[in-house]
């Protein structure tokens, strides 16, 4: 199965003008610099965000057509989606995380195996490390079978050491998922790491040189993107 | 003591809590999460019951729930019976007055959950009513604890709305405040002395769990 999308919507600063294609056991990783919409692009495909116009397709299912009035709740869409904090239901233990929309709750002791956190299925999300939670939260969105998995900058939140121990976890992953995985981040080496296609994204739009400037280019004379250009109020005080 | 006024009294606030309970929950959802035109207006008016006179909360139920007020007349048509002067009636009463007390703590409890966990529910494939009993719900049991006892006491302590729209009848309508004000009336104030003290440690006690519920949601 494919991922089909090519979408328009317009923010604040500049607008999302998209179109890509992930097959199934393939990663691609939306890179590009902070505030460039990669977030927006993953949230559309979650079915969290509407585009202003375009299609999406899993598939021959249409997820969203902006044609034909289709638009699929992100309920239907059967995803894992992993984001980079808050996954977590503060009112449950691990597995019950977990297992909350598990197909087979048996699994889910597997899954826990496999991400080394089974000594840990009691406890609540906030008596466990960052690293932790987010090992949970991958469980979370494997137990449901998804036909699609999104990770949205899953380890931004980690420490450098924890950081790179999901990483290897997640690439020895990809070889036993037999879906797409649509993975987000601003870190050119863990993109290089992890995928099979990048896809960098700037001010909403696929802009393949990106890299290759971010990459060679001196430090200090960097060009962030027009979102993170607009003075904030944040930055004036 | 007058001891069947303090069990009518304790009855009519389970009564009204438990209904403001399940009555208050969808309302708070609705205006914690639903932008609509207008919503500050609905907002208000549910809040009302707080600001205005209990008499007058009274007079309207009096109006509404009469044998000519819609209410009553549907109730009558229905039954053959009078609402008022009834304990249904003077429990319609109750969950009205203390509706604002209900709907209040439950929204900010509502409000303060992080959107992206029903965001994560969605995307987990619960409706929004199932994220709203599986998710929403267990991670607002301190606001809607503190919604019930606010409920309790301020039912406990009515007065002029019971008054008017349910009498004095011992054992159905007439609770501790009324049989407190009808004491001292006849002078008899050990009477009404004794039922006064009655609330105090049972309001006290209860303040302290708010207080303890609040300090626990700030932790």
């Amino acid at each position: 199965m494919t991922i089909s999308a090519a979408f328009r919507k317009k923010l604040k600063y500049f607008d999302v003008d998209i179109s890509f294609d992930c097959q199934s056991e393939k990663m691609m990783v939306l890179i590009g610099p902070s505030g460039g919409g990669k977030t927006t692009i993953i949230r559309m495909l979650a079915g969290l965000e509407t585009p202003d116009e375009g299609r999406l397709c899993f598939g021959n299912d249409i997820w969203f057509d902006s044609l034909r009035c289709v638009n699929l709740k992100p309920q239907k869409r059967r995803l894992g989606y992993v984001f980079q904090d808050y996954n977590l239901f503060p009112h449950l233990n691990l597995f019950d995380n977990a297992a909350f929309a598990a197909v087979d709750k048996k699994e889910v002791h597997a899954l826990f195996e496999l991400f080394r956190i089974d000594h840990l299925k009691k406890r609540k999300p906030h008596m466990v490390s960052g690293g932790e939670r987010q090992r949970c939260a991958i469980c979370q969105a494997l137990a449901r079978h998804p036909r699609l998995l999104l990770l949205d900058e899953p380890f931004s939140a980690l420490d450098v050491v924890t950081r790179r121990g999901l990483r290897e976890e997640i690439k020895s992953l990809k070889g036993r998922l037999s879906c797409p995985i649509i993975y987000v981040t601003h870190d050119i080496n863990e993109a290089l790491f992890l995928a099979d296609e990048i896809l960098p994204v700037v001010d909403g739009k696929a802009d393949y040189d990106w890299m290759q400037r971010t990459i060679t280019r001196e430090p200090g004379e960097g060009t962030p993107t027009r979102g993170a250009r607009e003075p904030r109020l944040s930055l004036v005080y | 003591m007058d001891y069947l006024a303090l069990y009518v009294t304790i009855k009519l606030a389970l009564v009204t809590t438990a209904v403001l309970m399940v009555i208050a929950a969808p309302i708070a959802y609705f205006l914690a999460y639903k932008h609509f035109p207008g919503k500050s207006f609905v907002e208000a008016l549910i809040y009302l019951p707080m600001a205005l006179p209990p008499t007058v909360i009274g007079f309207y139920l009096i109006i509404l729930m009469g044998p000519r007020g819609w209410v009553g007349g549907i109730w009558e048509s229905l039954t053959g019976e009078s609402l008022l002067f009834t304990f249904l009636g003077i429990t319609i009463a109750s969950v009205i007055y203390s509706i604002p007390f209900a709907v209040q703590p439950m929204k900010s409890a509502f409000v303060k959950i992080d959107r992206r966990l029903l965001e994560n529910a969605y995307i987990l494939g619960l409706s929004k009513r199932a994220t709203f009993l599986r998710v929403i719900i267990p991670n607002s049991l301190g606001g809607i604890a503190a919604a019930s006892i606010l409920v309790f006491l301020h039912s406990i302590g009515a007065f002029g709305v019971l008054l008017m729209v349910g009498g004095s009848i011992p054992g159905e309508t007439k609770v501790a405040s009324i049989a407190i004000y009808e004491a001292v009336e006849m002078m008899n104030y050990q009477a009404a002395g004794l039922i006064a003290l009655s609330f105090i440690p049972i309001s006290y006690a209860f303040l302290l769990l708010v207080n303890k519920l609040n300090e626990g949601s700030r932790a």
